[in-house]
C-alpha cells in the first residue's frame, strides 16, 4: 500500500505523489502548493493527536489527518 | 463612460502585512462600507497623488483569485470593475512562492500589477536575497521592496503607482507553459467568454477563461451565464474522460513557472523560521501548550467579565444621571417618558456594549496579527471537529460565556460564510453574563437555605445551568450542521503563520472599526427596538387605574401623617400605581393572554410580563418584575422582590415559585432568545432578517420544549 501524509512521524519528509480528496479540496490543497513532487515535511502533531503541522513551499500549513490521509506519497529517510 | 474615481486595489495573501500597507498608505482614513449582497467589509481610503485623487481599496485577503462561494468572487470581480485601473500585489518576502502564485493570476489577468515586496527586513534576517530587478523583468511588473511596519520604501511605492495610472502604462504577461490540450480547453471557451464581457482584452479573456475552469462546478458563485457553465462543464466530462486533471495542469504549471522565477531571482538558503519555530516548541507543545492556552482564553474571558465592568457601570451610571436630568428638566408626560424610557434608556442599551466589544476586538485582533490564533485553532480543532464546528469558532463561543453580542461580531475570523453561521446561530445558548442576575434571583428565591449534600442548592442549580449551556450550544452546532445548514464539516487547511509584534495602531484601529459599524448598524435596531418596547410596556394607559391613584393619593395626603411617614406611603404607591398600569398595558394583557401557554411550564402572567420586558436584555427581568409586582426599583438581591416571589399565588392557591417551577424559569432563560441585541447583531452580521428569526424560533422553541420537560417532569416525579 502507498504511504500516506498521514503515516509520516514529526520530523519525516516526504514527496508528494498524488492527492485524492473531494475535488474542492484537492484543489485547495493545490493552489496552498501541495502538488505532486511537492516535498512536504511533517513539523509536528497538533497536542490531541490532530491536525498535523507541514512545512511545504517554505512556509507551514496545518490540515487534518483526514485529508492527509488522501495525500499518496513517497517517504524519504524513513 | 465611468466617471468614477480610478481605483487601486491592494490585494495580498492573509498575513502578508497587506492590511499594515493599506493602513500606511491611508493613514488610518479609512471607510468602511459593505459589499453588496455578502456580509464582507469593504475597506477603501481616498488618496491624493499628483495625478489626483484615487480610491484605494482593501481586497480580502486570500491565497488565489479561484472563488467557490460569492464571498470568495469579491477579489476577481473588484479586478473586474471597469474604473480598477491598478492592483498592489502585497507579497510577504519570507514566503515568496506563494505570494508570487497570486501575483501572477493578477498579472495574467493583464491589469496593470505592482508587486510590493513586504519583509523585506524578516527575509533578509533570514539570509534570503532577492533581486527586485530581475524578479521584476521576469514577471513583467514592477517590484519594490518595501517594509510596511516601518513605513519603509511607501514613498517609492506611491510613486510607482502614480506612473502605472499613466494611459499609456500596459502590463506584458509572462508565457506560463500551459499543456497543449489545456490551451485547446481555453479556446473552446473563448468565444463564450467573449460575449459575456464583450469589452475584455485578449489577456483578461483568457484569464478569465482560466478562472472559469478552475472555479465552476461544485461553486455558488453568481452571474455566470448558462452558456459558460455549459461549455466549462462539458470540458470537465471531457478531460475526466481522457484522464486529464485540468486543475493539476492549471496550479502545476503556475508553480513550475514561479519556481523558475525564484530560483533565477533568489539567494541559495531556504528560508528558515528559527524563531518561529522555537516558540512553536512551547506553545505547541502537549503539556506546556494546552497550559498557555488555557491561560490565554481565560485572560480574555476575565478581560470580557471583569475588565469591561467598570465601564459598563460607568456608562449605566452616566445613563441613570441623564435620565434623572430629564426627568428633573421635563414636565411630566408621554414625551418624557419617550426620551427617558425610550431614546435615553435605548442608546444606554447600545452604548454598554462599546467595552466589550473594543476588548474583545483588541484581544482577537493581538491573537491574529501575532499569530497566535492559528494556533488556537490548530491546538483545539481535535473538539471542535467532533460537532462540525473549525477550530476558529473555540474564541467566539468562548466569548459567549461573557455575552453574545461580540461573540457573534467575532465570527467575522471563520472564513466560510456556513460556518460563521453554524456558530453564529449556535453560541447564544452559551450562559452569558446577563443571565446571571435572573439565576441569582430565582436562586435567591427559591433555593434559600436548601442544600444538596455539601453544597448549597443553589449553587448546584447555577452550576449545572453552565454544563447545560455548553452541552446545548454544541448539540445545537452539531444539529444546526447536519439540518439547517447541512454541509461537510468544514476543511482546516491553515496557515501558521510566523509569530510577528502586531502594531498598536492598527489593533487600535481595527477594533474602532468594528466598534462604530456595531454603533451605526446594529445600534439603530437596538434603539428602535428599545421604544417599541417601552411603548408595549406603558400604552395604552388605564384612566380608571389613573383615577383610583389619585383619589387614593389625595386620601393619604389629608391624613394627620409625618412629612417622612407621607412621603413613604406616597412612594408605594407609586410603585404600586406604575404595576396596576403595567398589568393594563399592551404588554400586560398580553402576559395575562399566554397565561395558558405558561401554566404547563409553571409560570403565571406575570412572570410572563417580566419575560416580555426581559427581550430588551436578559438582566431587565429582575427589574420588570420589581414593576410588576409594585414594588419599583429592584435588583436580583432585592428582598421585598424575593419575598413578593415567594408569596405569589395562582389561581388556585398554590405558589408560582417552586424549586421545580424556579428550575423550569432557570432553563427558560438559558435557552430562550431573550436578548434584542443578539437579534440585531445577528440581523448584521448575518446580512439578513431570516436568520435572526430562525434564532429567535428555535430558541424560544427549545426554551418552551425543554422547561415543559423539566416541570412536567418533575410533577410526574413528584417534586413540585
Amino acid at each position: 500500500m502507498t504511504p500516506s501524509l498521514a503515516d509520516l512521524r514529526p520530523g519525516q519528509t516526504g514527496e508528494i505523489v498524488s492527492i485524492d480528496c473531494d475535488r474542492p479540496i484537492a484543489r485547495r490543497l493545490m493552489e496552498m502548493g501541495l502538488l505532486p513532487g511537492t516535498e512536504v515535511r511533517v513539523i509536528r502533531l497538533a497536542p490531541l493527536g490532530d491536525p498535523l503541522e507541514l512545512r511545504v513551499r517554505g512556509y507551514a500549513l496545518s490540515v487534518r489527518r483526514a485529508e492527509a490521509a488522501r495525500i499518496a506519497i513517497r517517504a524519504r529517510g524513513m | 463612460m465611468d466617471v468614477r474615481v480610478p481605483q487601486v486595489l491592494i490585494a495580498g495573501n492573509p498575513n502578508s502585512g497587506k492590511s499594515t500597507l493599506f493602513n500606511a498608505l491611508s493613514g488610518g482614513s479609512a471607510r468602511v462600507g459593505n459589499y453588496p449582497g455578502v456580509t464582507v467589509d469593504r475597506t477603501s481610503a481616498h488618496l491624493h497623488l499628483d495625478s489626483g485623487p484615487v480610491e484605494l481599496v482593501d481586497v480580502p485577503g486570500t491565497y488565489s483569485l479561484t472563488a467557490s462561494s460569492p464571498e470568495e468572487q469579491l477579489a476577481v470581480n473588484a479586478l473586474l470593475e471597469r474604473n480598477t485601473r491598478a492592483v498592489v500585489c502585497v507579497v510577504d518576502a519570507t514566503t515568496l512562492k506563494r505570494g508570487l502564485y497570486l501575483a501572477l493570476q493578477l498579472i495574467e489577468s493583464g491589469v496593470p500589477v505592482i508587486v510590493a515586496m513586504n519583509m523585506m527586513d524578516a527575509a533578509e534576517r533570514m539570509g534570503l536575497h532577492i533581486d527586485t530587478e530581475v524578479l521584476s523583468s521576469l514577471l513583467g511588473a514592477p517590484v519594490v521592496p518595501v517594509v510596511a511596519t516601518k513605513r519603509r520604501g511607501l514613498d517609492a511605492l506611491r510613486r510607482q503607482v502614480e506612473r502605472t495610472l499613466r494611459p499609456d502604462a500596459r502590463s506584458k504577461p509572462p508565457d506560463i507553459g500551459y499543456p497543449e490540450a489545456l490551451r485547446a480547453d481555453i479556446a473552446r471557451l473563448l468565444p463564450a467568454i467573449e460575449k459575456w464581457r464583450p469589452h475584455a482584452t485578449a489577456n483578461e479573456a483568457r484569464a478569465f477563461a482560466l478562472w472559469c475552469m478552475l472555479s465552476l462546478g461544485d461553486d455558488d458563485l453568481v452571474g455566470v451565464p448558462e452558456a459558460v457553465r455549459e461549455i466549462a462543464a462539458d470540458l470537465r466530462n471531457q478531460a475526466a474522460s481522457e484522464g486529464r486533471n485540468p486543475h493539476l495542469e492549471i496550479i502545476a504549471a503556475r508553480y513550475d513557472w514561479v519556481d523558475d522565477v525564484v530560483r533565477r531571482t533568489c539567494s541559495e538558503r531556504a528560508p528558515q523560521m528559527p524563531f518561529s519555530e522555537k516558540v512553536d516548541r512551547v506553545l505547541t507543545h502537549p503539556v506546556a501548550g494546552i497550559l498557555i492556552f488555557a491561560l490565554v482564553m481565560f485572560g480574555i474571558f476575565e478581560a470580557l467579565f471583569a475588565g469591561a465592568e467598570p465601564f459598563m457601570d460607568a456608562i449605566e451610571s452616566l445613563t441613570t444621571s441623564l435620565q434623572d436630568l430629564a426627568v428633573a428638566a421635563l414636565p411630566a408626560g408621554v414625551l418624557r417618558d419617550l426620551i427617558v424610557e425610550g431614546i435615553i434608556a435605548g442608546v444606554g442599551n447600545v452604548l454598554v456594549f462599546a467595552p466589550q466589544i473594543l476588548l474583545l476586538f483588541l484581544f482577537i485582533g493581538f491573537l491574529e496579527d501575532s499569530g497566535y490564533l492559528a494556533r488556537v485553532a490548530f491546538v483545539i480543532d481535535r473538539v471542535m471537529k467532533g460537532v462540525g464546528l473549525h477550530g476558529k469558532a473555540f474564541v467566539p463561543l468562548l466569548s459567549g460565556f461573557a455575552c453574545a453580542v461580540p461573540a457573534v461580531m467575532a465570527t467575522r475570523t471563520i472564513e466560510r460564510r456556513r460556518d460563521r453561521l453554524v456558530t453564529m446561530l449556535a453560541l447564544p445558548l452559551m450562559s452569558c453574563s446577563a443571565r446571571l442576575p435572573v439565576y441569582i434571583l430565582i436562586v435567591g428565591t427559591v433555593f434559600a437555605g436548601m442544600s444538596v449534600g455539601w453544597f448549597s442548592a443553589g449553587a448546584v442549580a447555577l452550576f449545572s445551568m453552565y454544563v447545560l449551556s455548553v452541552l446545548v450550544t454544541l448539540g445545537a452546532a452539531a444539529v444546526l450542521r447536519r439540518t439547517v445548514l447541512r454541509g461537510p464539516t468544514p476543511t482546516f487547511l491553515l496557515e501558521m503563520p510566523p509569530y510577528r509584534w502586531p502594531s498598536a495602531t492598527i489593533l487600535w484601529l481595527n477594533a474602532w472599526r468594528r466598534l462604530r459599524i456595531f454603533l451605526v448598524d446594529a445600534g439603530t435596531i437596538i434603539l428602535a427596538m428599545t421604544i417599541v418596547l417601552w411603548a408595549v410596556l406603558s400604552f395604552p394607559k388605564s384612566e380608571e387605574v389613573t383615577e383610583r391613584y389619585e383619589a387614593e393619593r389625595a386620601r393619604i395626603q389629608q391624613m394627620d401623617l409625618s412629612a417622612a411617614a407621607e412621603e413613604e406611603a406616597l412612594r408605594s404607591l407609586e410603585s404600586a400605581e406604575a404595576g396596576a398600569q403595567l398589568e393594563q398595558s399592551l404588554g400586560g394583557r398580553f402576559g395575562h393572554a399566554i397565561e395558558p401557554a405558561l401554566r404547563p411550564i409553571g409560570f403565571d402572567w406575570q412572570i410572563g410580563v417580566g419575560i416580555i420586558g426581559a427581550f430588551a436584555a436578559r438582566e431587565v427581568f429582575v427589574s420588570t418584575l420589581g414593576v410588576v409586582f409594585g414594588i419599583g426599583e429592584a435588583d436580583e438581591e432585592n428582598k421585598p422582590l424575593r419575598q413578593a416571589l415567594r408569596d405569589a399565588r395562582h389561581a388556585d392557591g398554590t405558589p408560582v415559585m417552586t424549586p421545580l417551577s424556579g428550575v423550569s424559569l432557570m432553563v427558560f432563560f438559558l435557552l430562550a432568545c431573550q436578548c434584542m441585541s443578539t437579534i440585531a447583531v445577528v440581523r448584521k452580521e448575518s446580512g439578513s432578517w431570516k436568520w435572526p428569526l430562525f434564532l429567535f424560533s428555535y430558541m424560544t422553541v427549545l426554551a418552551y420544549l425543554a422547561s415543559l420537560l423539566v416541570y412536567q417532569g418533575g410533577r410526574l416525579l413528584g417534586l413540585g
